[in-house]
C-alpha cells in the first residue's frame, strides 16, 4: 500500500459516521416517522397487541384475585416478606432509568446521537415507570386505603413517617414520573404540531391541534423553550440519580446482612442504568424495523448503547466484587454467611444466573461485529434483563430467607398469581408502548432535524454530501 | 322570555366579537433554509423592528442574536420555584413531625434532618420542575386554541419572517424588498 493510500484511509476513520441517513432531507424526517400515525396498523401490530392484551389480562385476573382474597395468594412467609412484587417493582423502576439518562444526561453532555432514540426511551420510562407504580399499591393489602401514605390533614391527626425509606419511595417515585411526564410532553409539543399540520382529517387535525397547545414555531417561543428543556434535563439528572438511590434505601437504610451496605445507590444507579438501556435495545430493535425508521435509528445508535451496557456491566460486576470482598473483610460472620449462602446455598442459581447474564454476556460487547449484529445485540439485551430481573430477586430473597435465626429459616417459592401479575405487567408496559407508537411520533422530529447534516445547508439540495457526517 | 333569549345571543356576538382575533397584517417572507433567514432577520432588526418573528420547524441556532432576543428568564423561575419547594418539603417535615404532633419513632430525634434530605429534594425538583414548565407555557401564550399557521410547512421543512404591520417603523415595500433579496422563496403580504 503506498502511502497516500494510507493516509487516505486513516483520514476516513477520523469522518464520523453520519446519525442520519445523508440522503435525507427535512421533509423526509416528517414523512417518515408520522407515516406509521397515518396508515392502519399492519397485521404485526395487530398480533403484538393481542399478545400484551391477553399477557394484560393474565395480570388483570391475578390483580383480582390478589385484591379480592388479599396477599395471602402469594407465596409469601414470615420470614420472606418481601419478594417477587418488589423484585418486580426495583426491575421496573431501573428500566425507567435508561430514558431519563438518554434525554436528560446525554443532552447535557450534547450527545447528538441521543436525539433519535429519546422520544422512544421516555416513552418507555413513563410506561415503565406507571407498571412499577403497580406492585407497591397492590403490596400495601389494603389498596383502596393507599392514600394514606400521602401526608395530608386527616381527621386521626396523624401525619406519615418522614423518617421511612419507604415514604421516600413514594416521593420519589411520585416526583419522577410527574418530572418524567412533564419532560416528555414539553418535548412532545413541537412535533404534534408537526402532526397536526399535515393532518387532512379534521377530526384528527382537532386532537393533535388541542395536543399541541398551539405550537407555531416562533422563535421567540424556541428560545423560550430551548431554556427550559436545558433546565429540565438539569432537574431530571439528579433526579434520575436520587430516584434509585432512595429506592435502594429501601434496603440498605435496614440493618439486614445483604442489605445493609453504603454501595447501594451508586450499584442500584449503575444496573439501572444497565438494564434500561438493554429494555431501549431489544425495543428498537423491533421498533426500528416495525415502523420503517432504520434511517434514523441506525447501527451507531445501537452500537453506542450497546457500549454503554457493557460499560454499566462491569461496574455492576465490580459492585458484586466489591459486596463480597466487604462481607469477608468486615469479619462479620452474619455478613459472611450472607454472601456464602448467595452463591452456594439453595438459590445460589439464581445468583450464578445473574452473574452470567449481567457480567458474563456484555462483555461479547467488546467485539465491534457483535456490537453492531442485530440478532445478537437482541439476544443479549433480553439475557440482561433477565440478569437484572434475577439481581433483584437475588438481593430480597437470599439476604431475607435465612436471617439471625436458624429456626426461622424458610424457602420462598412464588405463587401462580404472582407469576400472573408479573406476566401481566409485561402486558402493560408493551400495550401502551405499542399504542404510543400508533398515536404519537417515535422519534423526537424537531431535534433529529437539528442535527442533521444539511443544517448548513437547507432542504439538502447542493453541497452537504461532501460535508457528511462532519456536523454529526 | 323572548327577551331574556335575545339578551343572551346579544352577550355571546359580544363575547364572540371580544374573543375573535385581530386578523395579522404585515409581510411574511417564506425561506427553504435557515441560514438566508437568519441573514433576513438581522436586516429587519437593524431596521429598529420590533415587532417581528421567525418561525421554524427547529431552534435555529443564531437566531436568537439575528433577531436581537434576550437570554430567557426561565431560570429565575426554576430557581425561585426550587427554593420554595425546598422550604416546603422541608418545612412539612419539621412542622408535621416536630410541631404539630411530636412522635417518638424509635427514639430519633423529632427534627431527623439527615432523615429528611431525601423528600426535601423530591419536593425541591418537583416544585422547580412544574413551575418551569408550567412558566414555558404562560411565556409562550400557550394554549393557544386558534394559533395562527403562516404556513403549513412551518413545522416541517419552511421558515417564516413576519414583520407586523403594528410596528412604527413598518415599510411594506421595503421590507418585502428586503425579504426577497435574502432570499426568500415566497413573500406575502398579510
Amino acid at each position: 500500500m503506498s502511502t497516500p493510500e494510507i493516509i487516505l484511509r486513516n483520514a476516513a476513520q477520523l469522518v464520523k459516521e453520519p446519525l442520519i441517513d445523508p440522503k435525507k432531507k427535512y421533509a423526509d424526517v416528517n414523512n417518515d416517522v408520522c407515516a406509521p400515525l397515518e396508515r392502519l396498523p399492519n397485521f404485526a401490530w395487530w398480533k403484538a397487541f393481542g399478545i400484551a392484551n391477553v399477557c394484560l389480562l393474565i395480570g388483570l385476573t391475578a390483580m383480582g384475585l390478589t385484591i379480592g382474597t388479599g396477599i395471602g395468594q402469594w407465596g409469601l412467609n414470615r420470614t420472606v416478606g418481601w419478594a417477587f412484587d418488589i423484585t418486580n417493582f426495583v426491575f421496573w423502576i431501573g428500566i425507567g432509568h435508561a430514558g431519563t439518562l438518554i434525554s436528560a444526561i446525554l443532552f447535557l453532555f450534547r450527545q447528538k446521537w441521543r436525539t433519535s432514540i429519546n422520544r422512544s426511551a421516555e416513552a418507555m420510562t413513563i410506561f415503565a415507570v406507571m407498571t412499577a407504580g403497580l406492585f407497591p399499591l397492590i403490596h400495601v393489602g389494603r389498596q383502596w386505603m393507599a392514600f394514606w401514605l400521602f401526608p395530608y390533614p386527616n381527621q386521626r391527626d396523624l401525619w406519615v413517617n418522614f423518617r421511612s425509606p419507604l415514604l421516600w419511595d413514594v416521593f420519589a417515585v411520585s416526583t419522577y414520573f410527574t418530572i418524567s411526564l412533564v419532560f416528555w410532553y414539553i418535548g412532545l409539543i413541537p412535533d404534534i404540531a408537526s402532526v397536526r399540520d399535515r393532518a387532512k382529517n379534521k377530526i384528527r387535525k382537532l386532537i393533535y391541534g388541542i395536543l399541541s397547545l398551539g405550537w407555531t414555531g416562533s422563535a421567540r417561543a424556541w428560545n423560550h423553550y430551548e431554556t427550559a428543556y436545558m433546565l429540565l434535563a438539569g432537574l431530571s439528572t439528579p433526579l434520575v440519580l436520587s430516584v434509585h438511590s432512595i429506592v435502594s434505601f429501601d434496603f440498605a437504610v435496614s440493618i439486614l446482612p445483604g442489605w445493609h451496605t453504603t454501595i447501594f445507590p451508586p450499584y442500584f444507579v449503575a444496573g439501572a442504568i444497565f438494564s434500561g438501556f438493554a429494555m431501549v435495545v431489544t425495543l428498537l430493535v423491533i421498533a426500528r424495523k416495525v415502523l420503517g425508521l432504520e434511517s434514523y435509528i441506525r447501527l451507531v445508535h445501537l452500537e453506542n448503547m450497546n457500549k454503554i451496557i457493557m460499560l454499566t456491566g462491569m461496574m455492576v460486576g465490580y459492585a458484586y466484587a466489591t459486596e463480597f470482598f466487604t462481607a469477608w473483610y468486615s469479619a462479620n460472620e452474619y455478613e459472611r454467611f450472607v454472601f456464602i449462602n448467595r452463591a452456594f446455598g439453595p438459590y445460589g442459581w439464581s445468583y450464578w444466573t445473574m452473574v452470567t447474564c449481567n457480567v458474563l454476556i456484555p462483555q461479547l460487547f467488546w467485539f465491534k461485529k457483535i456490537r453492531r449484529s442485530l440478532s445478537i445485540m437482541f439476544v443479549i439485551s433480553i439475557f440482561v434483563n433477565i440478569g437484572m430481573w434475577f439481581e433483584r430477586f437475588v438481593i430480597i430473597v437470599t439476604s431475607l430467607h435465612r436471617d439471625f435465626l436458624p429456626s426461622s429459616w424458610s424457602m420462598y417459592k412464588p405463587s401462580i398469581v404472582e407469576v400472573g401479575i408479573l406476566i401481566g405487567s409485561f402486558g402493560m408496559f408493551f400495550t401502551l408502548f405499542l399504542l404510543f407508537c400508533r398515536v404519537l411520533p417515535t422519534i423526537a422530529m424537531s431535534e433529529v432535524k437539528g442535527v442533521m447534516h444539511g443544517e448548513q445547508h437547507g432542504t439538502g439540495e447542493a453541497g452537504h454530501h461532501a460535508s457528511g457526517g462532519a456536523h454529526g | 322570555m323572548a327577551n331574556s333569549m335575545a339578551q343572551v345571543k346579544q352577550v355571546i356576538t359580544q363575547a364572540e366579537a371580544h374573543m375573535a382575533k385581530k386578523p395579522l397584517k404585515g409581510v411574511v417572507g417564506i425561506f427553504s433554509e435557515p441560514e438566508s433567514l437568519k441573514r433576513a432577520a438581522a436586516q429587519i432588526r437593524d431596521k429598529q423592528v420590533k415587532e417581528f418573528d421567525a418561525f421554524t420547524p427547529f431552534p435555529v441556532h443564531g437566531i436568537e442574536e439575528a433577531m436581537g432576543l434576550k437570554r430567557s428568564f426561565l431560570p429565575w423561575v426554576t430557581f425561585i420555584s426550587g427554593l420554595i419547594g425546598c422550604a416546603a418539603g422541608l418545612g412539612l417535615q419539621i412542622w408535621t413531625s416536630a410541631v404539630d404532633w411530636p412522635l417518638n419513632v424509635g427514639g430519633k430525634p423529632f427534627v431527623s434532618l439527615p432523615a429528611f434530605i431525601p423528600i426535601t429534594f423530591e419536593c425541591t425538583v418537583l416544585f422547580a420542575g412544574l413551575a418551569t414548565a408550567g412558566a414555558l407555557i404562560a411565556v409562550c401564550k400557550l394554549p393557544n386554541m386558534n394559533p395562527d399557521i403562516l404556513h403549513p410547512d412551518l413545522t416541517n421543512d419552511k421558515f417564516a419572517l413576519f414583520v407586523s404591520a403594528e410596528d412604527p417603523s413598518y415599510r411594506e415595500t421595503e421590507f418585502s424588498d428586503l425579504l426577497k433579496r435574502a432570499g426568500a422563496i415566497d413573500v406575502r403580504t398579510l
